[in-house]
């Protein structure tokens, strides 16, 4: 059993407690809505892109300290990328994830690799991911809402 | 974990289920999801195995031996869950898959042809899910309104209320005994009475109440009532439903095959008598057996010194859960029974699951399939542990320091 210093990381306990870019985006020009509703989890996800570049980016909503720090820790990695660097982090992140025996793209992930103990947790990994399957919807233009469960 | 003074040996009786004596995570299990499903003693294993190793048969078919066993063994069963509700006949005893299959089946039976434009059905806010919907989607389609009796901030009907929500176009009441968030023990007896002065009949959903309490549907006066065998120490995939018999008589089947038949022509179809006709296709055999089984065993203990031993365990817990700074509990009507829904001002319920698990400790997290009870206390979901009268105080005092480590963590 991993021990729950791998989960609960100081960094992640921060991003919790203070989530960043936590704000309806009013100058969103994509959204979208996820929910786990077994959980409860729940998150709107705010996007501006222009020209293929994300402007800005926030989200507010209700959750875990898992889903909420992930969330955060989004905003901050895909803010100012690129779309298709936005979809690069988001295969890199789910990779560690969801296949343990994966080799990680260090450069990519940055300081998303402090969840990657989420991945001994099996459960709360639809936590982790909320966040991430609102965005690729919220850049696809999806509106119905998503869900991880 | 000794005997305590009324004679209730715990220690002896841990013995009896297997899957208690086990590490998790490197911890004993403390089992505090009890109100999700309870953990099955060694007489209704050994009542399964038996079954399928002796005398595996269809039931009132064959003639020959291993069906006779088989019929007489599930027609003891019924016996058995008659005698555990205090039904005044065996026909008053339909098996279903569990509760949300009875409700269905009344929602269905008897509702549907009862309800009108414009009727109501009047239930309350602590309900499950499964005792809002079948309502919910019968009253969309009929036209008529689901009416919702208000509780109080410790989680108590507001009885002037519900008296109030009654009308003449009030077709049925359908009310949970015990809340399976708040642990709140709801006054049957009076809420059938106050309907029936009315001439309204009363749905009763019994699935958190016949694990901790004697039952007896003739004194709560009920016209329906519910049940799960998975919840008394039995399997999964049996229940009961207790119906009047005068009511059972008048309802059209709830589902249509062979067993619920006493003669088929290709144009007409006689119907069997109760309470075969609401129990189509091949039963599930052994579900009764093993849960005629968790019946013995409750009797067995008795179902009043069950509901004293775990009355004590509550209060014990709930004195040492409100102690804990930063812990808020959700329910706290007084007589409540062993449910403890709690939320923390630092975690939120799912970290709290994951970190009680790391401790050894099972509780559920969640909405717990009441999502408009969850609205009307505005938090997203609880975390809860609830009890059985194999738990101790012992267990009580690690969910305590289990806690203690997720205020550690989130400090």
């Amino acid at each position: 059993m991993p021990g729950l210093n791998d989960l609960y990381q100081e960094i992640l306990l921060e991003h919790n407690s203070k989530p960043r870019n936590f704000r309806k985006l009013e100058e969103a020009n994509r959204s979208a809505d996820g929910y786990n509703p077994l959980c409860g989890d729940q998150i709107q996800l705010y996007l501006k892109v222009e020209d293929d570049k994300i402007i800005d980016v926030g989200f507010q909503g209700t959750g875990c300290a898992i889903s909420r720090a992930s969330a955060s820790m989004l905003t901050q990695s895909v803010k100012g990328q690129s779309v298709e660097r936005a979809q690069e982090i988001f295969d890199a992140f789910h990779t560690m994830l969801t296949e343990p025996d994966a080799e990680l793209d260090y450069d990519t992930l940055d300081d998303l690799e402090c969840l990657a103990g989420v991945s001994e947790f099996p459960t709360r990994i639809k936590c982790a991911v909320l966040a991430w399957h609102t965005l690729l919807a919220a850049l696809d233009g999806k509106s119905e809402g998503v869900t991880t469960e | 974990m000794t005997t305590n003074a009324s004679g209730f040996d715990v220690a002896r009786i841990r013995e009896d289920f297997p899957i208690l004596d086990q590490m998790v995570n490197g911890k004993p299990l403390v089992y505090l999801d009890n109100a999700a499903t309870t953990q099955k003693p060694q007489v209704v294993i050994d009542a399964l195995v038996n079954y399928y190793t002796s005398d595996n048969s269809n039931v009132h078919r064959g003639v020959h031996t291993l069906s006779q066993r088989a019929t007489e063994d599930f027609d003891i069963g019924r016996s058995k869950a008659r005698q555990f509700l205090n039904a005044g006949s065996d026909q008053e005893i339909i098996f279903v898959k569990g509760t949300t299959d009875g409700i269905n089946l009344v929602a269905q039976s008897y509702a549907r042809p009862n309800l009108g434009e414009g009727d109501d059905i009047i239930i309350s806010t602590m309900e499950h899910h499964s005792n809002i919907i079948p309502w919910q989607v019968l009253c969309q389609e009929k036209g008529a309104h689901l009416r919702v009796i208000p509780i109080s901030d410790a989680g108590e009907l507001l009885i002037d209320e519900y008296e109030k929500l009654l009308t003449p176009r009030t077709k049925l009441v359908a009310i949970t005994h015990v809340s399976n968030v708040l642990g709140t023990v709801n006054p049957i007896e009076q809420i059938v009475e106050i309907a029936h002065n009315r001439g309204v009949p009363v749905l009763v959903d019994g699935a958190q109440a016949v694990p901790h309490m004697a039952v007896d549907v003739q004194k709560l006066g009920c016209d329906f009532y519910v049940f799960s065998g998975h919840k008394i120490y039995g399997p999964t995939g049996i229940g009961v439903l207790y119906g009047k018999s005068e009511l059972l008589e008048a309802m059209p089947p709830y589902q249509l095959g062979s067993e619920m038949i006493k003669s088929v022509t290709f144009e007409h179809t006689i119907y069997n008598d109760l309470p075969f006709k609401f129990e189509p296709g091949t039963p599930h055999i052994a579900g009764v057996i093993g849960m005629g089984a968790a019946i013995d065993y409750l009797n067995g203990i008795g179902m009043d010194r069950i509901d004293a031993y775990e009355h004590d365990l509550l209060e014990y817990g709930m004195e040492c859960l409100s102690g804990i700074d930063g812990v808020q509990l959700i329910g706290t009507a007084p007589g409540k029974s062993s449910v403890m829904s709690f939320v923390m001002d630092s975690a939120h319920p799912h970290d709290i699951g994951t970190i009680l698990d790391t401790e050894g400790v099972a509780v559920r997290t969640g909405h717990h399939c009441a999502q408009p009870l969850m609205h009307r206390f505005g938090v997203p979901a609880t975390a809860r542990a609830s009890l059985s009268f194999y738990n101790t105080k012992d267990e009580i005092d690690l969910l305590v320091k289990a806690i203690d480590r997720v205020i550690e963590v989130f400090s």
